[in-house]
């Protein structure tokens, strides 16, 4: 067996040199996420009472949504190319490759929700460089790329997999959801840490069950 | 007659002897509630089929914990027959509560934590059935389903924690009269009637269902056999 975190490593640097080549998974992620913002905003009406109220479920519609559309390609070039069964031939451990390929998600997701916040902040008009919904966002996306990585290496082996990844993914983390909105709504508010600790917290519980379950079924999962 | 199918045809016969008399306990024997009226009665169904989707979704997490360990296609073929079933009586469970809000709350449906997580355990195992039809046959699906399977129940109490908190922050419509009120000591025996009529129908329907998915699985794998010989 070769060493856990140089083999995290190494499939993390493979995912984002083939990104910096391709470019394709935060273009997409981002493109999807500034459209479904812009069409928000006519389905919701340009009235300015309404924009404060809605705007935390609106941000978390884009990213969840978003996020699963990039969360569909994690393990689409690994498959189709056969570059999986290389991996699996190799003498690493499957945690190692889970953990490689969800901090590669988790990278894309961060990087294409930093870009869209200031878009988001813009047509919404508020201001969104907060540390508490900066955490919000760090906490919940690890949920995201954490249980997503595990369903999306599922979904990538069905037929139809672009609807089993969001039919399996979205039910499974409606507790982040919920957790996400209403700690990010409290954070938009200016409201104090106290105000969030609870939704905070269901996130982290989350994060940890979400991970470890995932660490373990991941081998379960990735046997050819 | 081979001792398996006696005991499923006792069952048969037993399961649909009690839910006759189940039915007429409830529409002839038991009183009418005072606040509620006849629509109380729904309640004789709703808590029953509510408990044995429960206990469906508990089965569906033992073989799939069962399927991972042992790797026997028994424990997969008890987890897929289980989450059939389950997902059936889920329906049933959403459908029984929304006739009842009607009259009662006076709105069809509420983002009521105990609600809100029954819709969401629905979605999840229509999404395991799903999966098991888009999976690739044989053990490969087995797996991917036993992971969702066991992910499924452990998220349960997690969504449920998360509705209650966010309706903490989301005042809700206050909606009708609270259904908390005392039960009737006729109302109650007749409730552990029908949950055991439930129960034993549950079984009966597990275990033909299993049954038929064994031959299914070995139909399948005769064909696989033919072809290779072919």
């Amino acid at each position: 067996m070769t060493k856990f975190w140089p083999t995290v490593a190494a499939l993390m640097w493979k995912d984002i040199l083939l990104e910096l080549r391709t470019r394709d998974i935060v273009i997409s992620v981002l493109a999807f996420a500034l459209l479904s913002l812009v069409i928000f905003n006519f389905a919701l009406g340009p009235s300015p009472q309404i924009t404060p109220v809605v705007a935390p479920g609106v941000l978390w519609v884009a990213f969840t949504f978003a996020g699963v559309l990039g969360l569909t390609r994690t393990f689409v070039l690994e498959k189709d190319q056969g570059n999986l069964v290389g991996l699996l031939l190799t003498p690493t451990s499957r945690e190692a490759i889970y953990v490689g390929k969800m901090l590669g998600s988790l990278f894309f997701m961060l990087l294409a929700e930093i870009i869209i916040l200031p878009v988001f902040a813009v047509l919404f008009n508020i201001s969104p460089f907060r540390p508490e919904l900066l955490l919000v966002i760090l906490l919940a996306t690890i949920g995201f790329a954490s249980m997503g990585t595990l369903f999306s290496a599922i979904a990538v082996n069905t037929r139809s997999r672009e609807i089993m990844l969001p039919m399996l993914f979205l039910p499974v983390v409606v507790p982040i959801i919920i957790g996400a909105v209403m700690a990010s709504g409290t954070a938009l508010e200016g409201g104090s840490w106290s105000d969030m600790v609870k939704s905070i917290q269901l996130i982290a519980v989350f994060d940890v069950l979400a991970l470890v379950f995932s660490a373990f079924a991941f081998e379960h999962v990735l046997q050819e | 007659m081979p001792i398996g199918a006696v005991l499923k045809n006792g069952l048969f016969v037993v399961s649909a002897t009690m839910m006759l008399v189940v039915l007429y306990l409830v529409f002839m024997w038991v009183p009418t509630d005072n606040i509620q009226g006849t629509v109380q009665r729904i309640m004789y169904f709703h808590v029953p089929v509510a408990w044995v989707a429960f206990l469906a979704f508990f089965i569906v997490l033992v073989g799939s914990v069962g399927y991972l360990w042992k790797r026997t296609s028994k424990w997969d073929q008890l987890a897929y027959s289980a989450a059939e079933i389950g997902v059936l009586l889920t329906t049933l469970l959403l459908i029984t509560g929304i006739i009842w809000a009607k009259p009662i709350w006076g709105v069809w449906w509420t983002w009521e934590p105990r609600l809100t997580t029954s819709l969401m355990l629905w979605l999840i195992y229509v999404a395991y059935l799903m999966l098991r039809a888009y999976s690739p046959p044989g053990d490969q699906g087995a797996r991917y389903a036993a992971v969702l399977g066991i992910i499924g129940f452990i998220d349960v109490p997690i969504v449920y924690y998360s509705v209650k908190l966010w309706r903490t922050v989301h005042p809700q419509v206050i909606v009708g009269p609270a259904a908390t009120g005392e039960l009737d000591s006729s109302m109650r025996i007749l409730l552990l009637i029908a949950a055991v009529t439930f129960t034993l129908l549950f079984v009966y329907l597990l275990t033909d269902r299993f049954s038929l998915r064994k031959s299914e699985d070995e139909v399948e794998l005769a064909r696989g056999l033919a072809e290779s010989l072919r």
